[in-house]
């Protein structure tokens, strides 16, 4: 249930984020989904990607800062309300979100897919599934 | 352990009569062979044969870094050059270096101290000495190469640099004493960690570093990331070289002068007044057994105070406390006085940051600023902006808890600070270029 998520430090710096998706690239990884959260001085890029263990070892390997992170992904319905009623669901049942980003992906049965990184990850998942909200296995999440 | 017991654990009493005679005899050579000194003398009004007890000490002039500059290089030598088999000289961060000179004598005395050194530091005949520090003008690598053949132990001169072979050597020949700056032992632990050596596989029991200043708080990532005894230790090229003072094993408190060689005194920076014992103040040295390149009462810069108190292990050399800042490195921030040392010991605090920062002073519309870089390693990482926020928050606050002033706390990226094999740059101080 539970997808691998790799998170880079990176300064607030001209160049950076070419450097990391050319490191990427050169080891043939490719990405599914991506979200840049960023402040005044540094940033926090967080990625999906098909290998994980390859993007993380090159990406040591070239003097970066790099987490892994837990999160889920949840299919939603791509029209409207769609994404409201994931969320209706989750505060009904008391869970903080601490982030999430999206996207479309038209290979995928014409739904959107949602990340989502929670506190409480297992309460989340729980909840989700008795609502009978679809839950993205993570190899279907990074083959797609 | 005691290298020569005789000399260091000499009755007080006895020490201070060894050392009035001695500082009779260097002050009468220097007065008789060095026209700088004849005249400094002349001017502050004293002969040699006023010198009558050790509180004359304080009417003769001070030597200060200026004075060997002017003298460059080798005006302030007491023997001809026939007699002087080794020179050396420091780091000329500015302009010309500092050049020092050696007889057969002077040599033979640097490895007898730094002898003791190594036995105060538990190290012996037997040991595997792995000497990092670097060999060439500078002291290091030569003072400790020479102590610790003295005191028998097998020596790998390694020098600096190349730290891949360096952990290699270390593991293949069961090196058992590491000798270099702390910042150099710092990064060999991290390439060793690249090359998934575990520091705690190797031999080694003890590691003596010196040459830059270091805190308690460093003392304890030394020895958890090499698993060893961290000893201090310290000297200077103009005074001797390493070999100055030494931390004993027992105590790892307090620097032992040899006080038979150098007389210490601490002073007000300002004023140059003499302090009472055991008060903060400059750090001020006199040769009194050295032939080349005798000093009298050289200004070190190095702030510090001494340990009168008896120590553990039996030495009865008075003790200073680790070097606490420079005189001169001391960073005055908007009216400020701001010792990086400080600063350091505050980042260890918070959640065991790593050493690698970088102070950068700057001044913005007439008023100073103050930045402090610190890089991001994978443990201080967090997936969330928040934590980093409150990370560079939490030391902002302990800097203006400390010092009353604000600043910028920036986190970097790993490996963007630059490292140096020798001493690290922790200080940039861009006022001065604009000046």
């Amino acid at each position: 249930m539970k997808v691998q998520q790799i998170s880079i430090f990176i300064e607030n710096q001209a160049g950076r984020l070419a450097d990391v998706a050319r490191c990427l690239t050169e080891k043939d990884v490719n990405i599914r989904a991506l979200s840049l959260a960023d402040t005044q001085d540094f940033g926090i890029l967080r990625l999906i990607v098909n290998d994980v263990h390859k993007a993380r070892v090159t990406l040591e390997e070239n003097n970066f800062t790099v987490g892994l992170t837990e999160v889920i992904a949840v299919k939603v319905p791509d029209r409207p309300g769609g994404m409201a009623e994931i969320l209706v669901i989750l505060d009904e049942c008391g869970i903080n979100v601490e982030y999430m980003y999206a996207y479309v992906d038209h290979g995928f049965d014409d739904n959107a897919v949602i990340i989502f990184r929670f506190e409480n990850l297992d309460k989340a998942i729980q909840c989700l599934t008795e609502h009978g909200v679809h839950i993205v296995k993570s190899q279907d999440l990074y083959g797609m | 352990m005691l290298w020569n017991e005789e000399f260091e654990t000499l009755p007080r009493e006895a020490l201070e009569a060894l050392q009035l005679k001695r500082l009779r005899t260097t002050c009468e050579r220097v007065y008789a062979n060095v026209p700088f000194y004849r005249q400094a003398f002349d001017a502050a009004g004293i002969k040699p044969s006023d010198i009558r007890s050790l509180a004359d000490l304080s009417r003769l002039p001070f030597t200060t870094k200026q004075d060997l500059r002017d003298s460059y290089p080798y005006g302030l030598f007491c023997t001809p050059m026939e007699q002087v088999v080794r020179i050396h000289a420091s780091s000329g961060t500015t302009g010309k270096p500092t050049v020092v000179g050696y007889t057969r004598r002077d040599i033979e005395i640097w490895s007898e101290l730094m002898a003791r050194c190594f036995s105060a530091a538990g190290a012996s005949r037997g040991d595997i000495v792995h000497n990092a520090y670097g060999y060439g003008l500078f002291t290091g690598g030569l003072g400790a190469h020479y102590g610790a053949e003295k005191v028998g132990a097998s020596v790998i001169p390694m020098s600096g640099g190349n730290s891949k072979k360096q952990i290699m050597i270390m593991k293949d020949f069961g090196s058992t004493v590491l000798t270099a700056t702390p910042s150099y032992a710092l990064h060999l632990a991290e390439v060793a960690e690249e090359e998934g050596i575990p520091m705690e596989s190797l031999n080694l029991k003890v590691g003596i570093f010196g040459a830059e200043p270091w805190s308690n708080a460093m003392r304890q990532e030394l020895e958890a990331k090499l698993d060893l005894d961290a000893i201090d230790i310290y000297g200077l090229s103009e005074i001797i070289g390493p070999g100055v003072s030494i931390e004993c094993i027992e105590a790892k408190h307090g620097m032992h002068i040899m006080e038979d060689h150098f007389i210490a005194e601490i002073i007000d920076p300002e004023s140059g007044e003499p302090l009472p014992p055991g008060e903060k103040g400059e750090l001020v040295f006199t040769t009194v057994t050295k032939e080349a390149f005798p000093l009298i009462r050289y200004r070190t810069r190095d702030i510090t105070r001494l340990i009168s108190e008896p120590c553990r292990c039996g030495r009865t050399f008075h003790r200073m406390e680790k070097v606490s800042g420079r005189s001169d490195d001391m960073l005055i921030i908007r009216g400020v006085n701001v010792f990086p040392s400080q600063i350091e010991a505050l980042l260890m605090n918070v959640k065991a940051i790593e050493p690698h920062y970088q102070i950068i002073v700057d001044s913005k519309d007439h008023m100073d600023t103050l930045e402090v870089q610190v890089e991001v390693n994978h443990h201080l990482f967090s997936d969330e902006i928040r934590h980093l926020q409150n990370l560079s928050a939490s030391i902002q606050k302990d800097i203006k808890d400390l010092y009353g002033i604000s600043c910028k706390v920036s986190l970097v990226e790993p490996k963007t600070i630059a490292r140096s094999q020798g001493k690290a740059v922790r200080v940039i101080d861009r006022r001065k270029d604009r000046a």
